[in-house]
């Protein structure tokens, strides 16, 4: 009996998927579970899986196709057996909209859990906040220019977008830089630097565009504020390469960010107005506590999750962690691997920086940006000593908390940094 | 080129049609003797005598069943309504006759005839003779609706209607006999299914045909003034609908507005909106508008009926409201 391989939904969110790379070819043969092809969403690349033994009797897609969710890619069959391909039912497109689990669970090989945290209100030019009136013209445009509706002044009836509006803002897009005064230029002309290079286009990926769409909604819808503490560091220091010391043999070894994961988790138990999200008119505080961890990788940034980080001790968050971001690296990750944060934290104290401060997350309250640990002079009782400081910055959605609120997750969040041994109780 | 009025092209039409042909003749109420209820076969019955220009008892059932007759026996007969509101005496011989007898026969039969009909209102004739009911036979296949608006068409799409072998109903406009205009020499002949763009224009599609054709033309000149470029298309043939001219159009203007006398509740206005939606949704960037006959039977009076009839203004104000 021939069966159909589909498109499968590795996100909530997930539209469509490229098809990288066909593992297996027509007419090889293929144990369920085996690796059939690699597929690059919005977020990773991710292995697909067979669902069936038996032949592949045909790919339906050539590598490099955007397939959309639920579409088929393959068919699996007897090597022998007698296909009629035509009247195969190779659709499907059509149940993209909420499929039933019945549905969706023989089709998928990776069930995605999902979080039961309402999607914050990111737009894209597909689904427009209820009020937003586009003409069918000036949306086809839009879609075709790439232009975000949300961007656009629209001048018809009742504040319709039309053409003329589309027009326009190709014609000259808001800007954000102003005409300052000029800066004088020293002339080079005497130094023989070469030519100058040609300018270099590079194409935007799925991730980086994700990123480019999560973000931009976060910092225009969010209303963002931040409150930044300085932790004293030098008893997790000393804690750390206790541990570090005892997990020598084992080739382990804690990171600084380990700690903060633990300490955030244990803080947002006591403030879980800090560990939620918005829904239209409630916030859902989670019971869940998920800290995400944000990863760099190549042409972008991945925000792998700690499962109920509150729950588990150091050493079980610092492996999870580093073995998920080792995935996020290569490019394989599982969707488990980066869904249902529900805070994050951005860690960029490798790269010796002071602090800064980051973006929420959405549909998450807040994040944590986390500078680096140093050796400063610091007064204590009154001495000028040396100690260890890290600044750490918590950024805030203010339709969901205050500063106040904000300030005193702060004061638990040093309360476990600077008392590690509560880490472990 | 001659400028002639619509009641000559149609004559003039008919007239070289039955010179040219023996077998094409005229059957209806007055046009012998009379010379036509709108003076269109005027000198007829002198020109080709009775046999050839029959008055008929007033009985719409029997000339439509007259013609369908002598239409399958090999004539090829042009018979005259006097208003079309009469043509529903004659219904069941219109679409439930004419239209179907060449497909229920195996095609053993071909009904080549031309119901002549005028309609529309304006003229204080009252509710039951003021009618314009196109899109009502506009919706039976097998049966051709023409309804033209210049002079030039009246006569070009008479001609094609009476060499045409299936039934055609050919609609005239009570209130357009007297527009004049350029109609070609010799034998000139517009070929029906054929929509035609009558004024190029940028900003806005207004389409129309029979006397809506005319609110639309006085309408795209008073635009004109105001600096809006109105094109202007004209269906000429309701059936079959050639839409290819203003899809091509819209897609141009974005813009559209349909003119028709008839009522707008499933009008010819509706059957065109849908398939502007539906050919060209992605080219829409305002509603497309209509301007119709309001929902009452058209009023005696004559400010009241003129209340009730789509006018120039209600075309200016619908493209105002599309711009």
């Amino acid at each position: 009996m021939a069966e159909i391989m589909t498109m499968p939904k590795l996100g909530f969110d997930m539209a469509e998927g490229t098809l990288i790379n066909w593992v297996k070819k027509e007419g090889e043969e293929v144990k369920k579970g085996d690796l059939l092809a690699e597929i690059e969403t919005d977020k990773a690349t991710v292995e697909v899986e067979s669902l069936y033994d038996g032949t592949v009797r045909k790919l339906l897609v050539s590598a490099g196709s955007i397939v959309p969710v639920n579409e088929a890619i393959a068919v699996i069959g007897g090597a022998d057996e007698e296909i009629d391909f035509d009247a195969l039912d190779t659709g499907g497109a059509e149940e993209e909209t909420a499929p039933t689990p019945a549905e969706t669970t023989p089709t998928e090989m990776v069930v995605e859990k999902v979080v039961e945290t309402p999607v914050a209100p990111t737009q894209t030019n597909g689904s427009l906040p209820a009020g937003v009136r586009v003409s069918p013209l000036a949306r086809k445009m839009a879609k075709d220019n790439q232009i975000d509706l949300l961007r656009v002044t629209g001048s018809g009836p009742q504040g319709r977008i039309i053409k003329a509006d589309i027009k326009k803002y190709i014609a000259s897009p808001p800007t954000t830089t102003g005409s300052g005064p000029s800066l004088r230029m020293p002339s080079l002309a005497a130094a023989d630097l070469g030519p100058i290079p040609a300018d270099v286009h590079v194409p935007l990926t799925r991730l980086r565009q994700a990123i480019g769409r999560r973000m931009m909604g976060s910092k225009q819808e969010f209303p963002h504020f931040y409150v930044t503490s300085d932790l004293d560091m030098a008893p997790v220091m000393a804690m750390r390469k206790e541990y570090n010391g005892l997990l020598a043999d084992s080739g382990e070894k804690l990171s600084v960010n380990d700690f903060i994961v633990k300490a955030a988790a244990l803080a947002l138990r006591q403030f879980p107005n800090l560990n939620a999200s918005l829904a239209e008119k409630e916030v859902v505080q989670h019971g869940h506590v998920n800290i995400g961890v944000a990863v760099s990788v190549p042409n972008g940034l991945m925000t792998v999750v700690s499962q109920d980080a509150d729950r588990k001790n150091i050493r079980q968050i610092s492996i999870e962690v580093k073995e998920k971001a080792a995935r996020a690296r290569s490019g394989k990750v599982q969707p488990d691997d980066v869904e249902g944060s529900t805070f994050s934290i951005s860690n960029l104290g490798m790269f010796d920086v002071d602090h800064f401060i980051a973006i929420i997350n959405p549909p998450e309250a807040a994040i944590l940006a986390v500078g680096s640990a140093a050796q400063m002079p610091v007064v204590v009782d009154g001495e000028l000593t040396v100690g260890w400081r890290m600044k750490a910055t918590v950024s805030v959605d203010h339709r969901v908390s205050d500063g106040a609120e904000a300030a005193q997750f702060m004061q638990a969040l040093a309360g476990y940094i600077e008392n590690p041994l509560s880490l472990v109780l | 080129m001659a400028a002639i009025t619509v009641r000559q092209a149609i004559s003039d039409a008919m007239r070289e049609e039955m010179e040219r042909d023996e077998d094409v003749f005229i059957l209806g109420e007055e046009v012998g003797v009379w010379g036509g209820t709108f003076a269109v076969t005027r000198g007829f019955y002198d020109q080709f005598g009775p046999e050839r220009v029959m008055d008929t008892p007033i009985a719409e059932s029997a000339i439509i069943g007259a013609a369908i007759g002598a239409a399958m026996t090999g004539l090829r007969p042009i018979a005259e309504l006097m208003t079309i509101n009469f043509a529903f005496s004659a219904m069941d011989h219109i679409v439930n006759e004419a239209p179907k007898l060449h497909y229920m026969f195996g095609g053993q039969f071909k009904v080549p005839m031309v119901i002549r009909a005028p309609g529309g209102g304006g003229r204080q004739l009252g509710a039951t003779h003021s009618q314009t009911p196109d899109a009502i036979f506009a919706h039976f296949p097998g049966l051709k609706v023409v309804a033209p608006g210049t002079p030039a068409d009246h006569k070009g799409l008479l001609k094609a209607a009476i060499r045409s072998d299936d039934p055609v109903l050919f609609i005239e406009h009570a209130t357009l006999y007297q527009w004049r205009g350029e109609v070609p020499d010799g034998d000139y002949v517009v070929p029906i299914g054929k929509s035609k763009v009558q004024r190029p224009g940028t900003d806005v599609t207004l389409v129309s045909y029979s006397r809506g054709l005319q609110l639309s033309m006085q309408a795209a000149d008073e635009l004109a003034k105001q600096g809006i470029s109105a094109e202007v298309v004209d269906l000429r043939t309701l059936r079959p609908l050639d839409m290819d001219p203003i899809i091509e159009s819209f897609k141009k203007t974005n813009r559209a507005v349909v003119v028709e006398e008839g009522w707008k509740s499933y009008g010819v206005g509706s059957e065109v909106v849908s398939r502007i939606y539906e050919e060209a949704f992605d080219y829409a960037d305002a509603p497309v508008k209509r301007v119709a006959q309001k929902e009452v039977p058209l009023p005696y009076n004559q400010k009241l009926e003129q209340l009730a009839m789509p006018q120039v203004a209600d075309v200016i104000q619908a493209v105002k409201e599309v711009l």
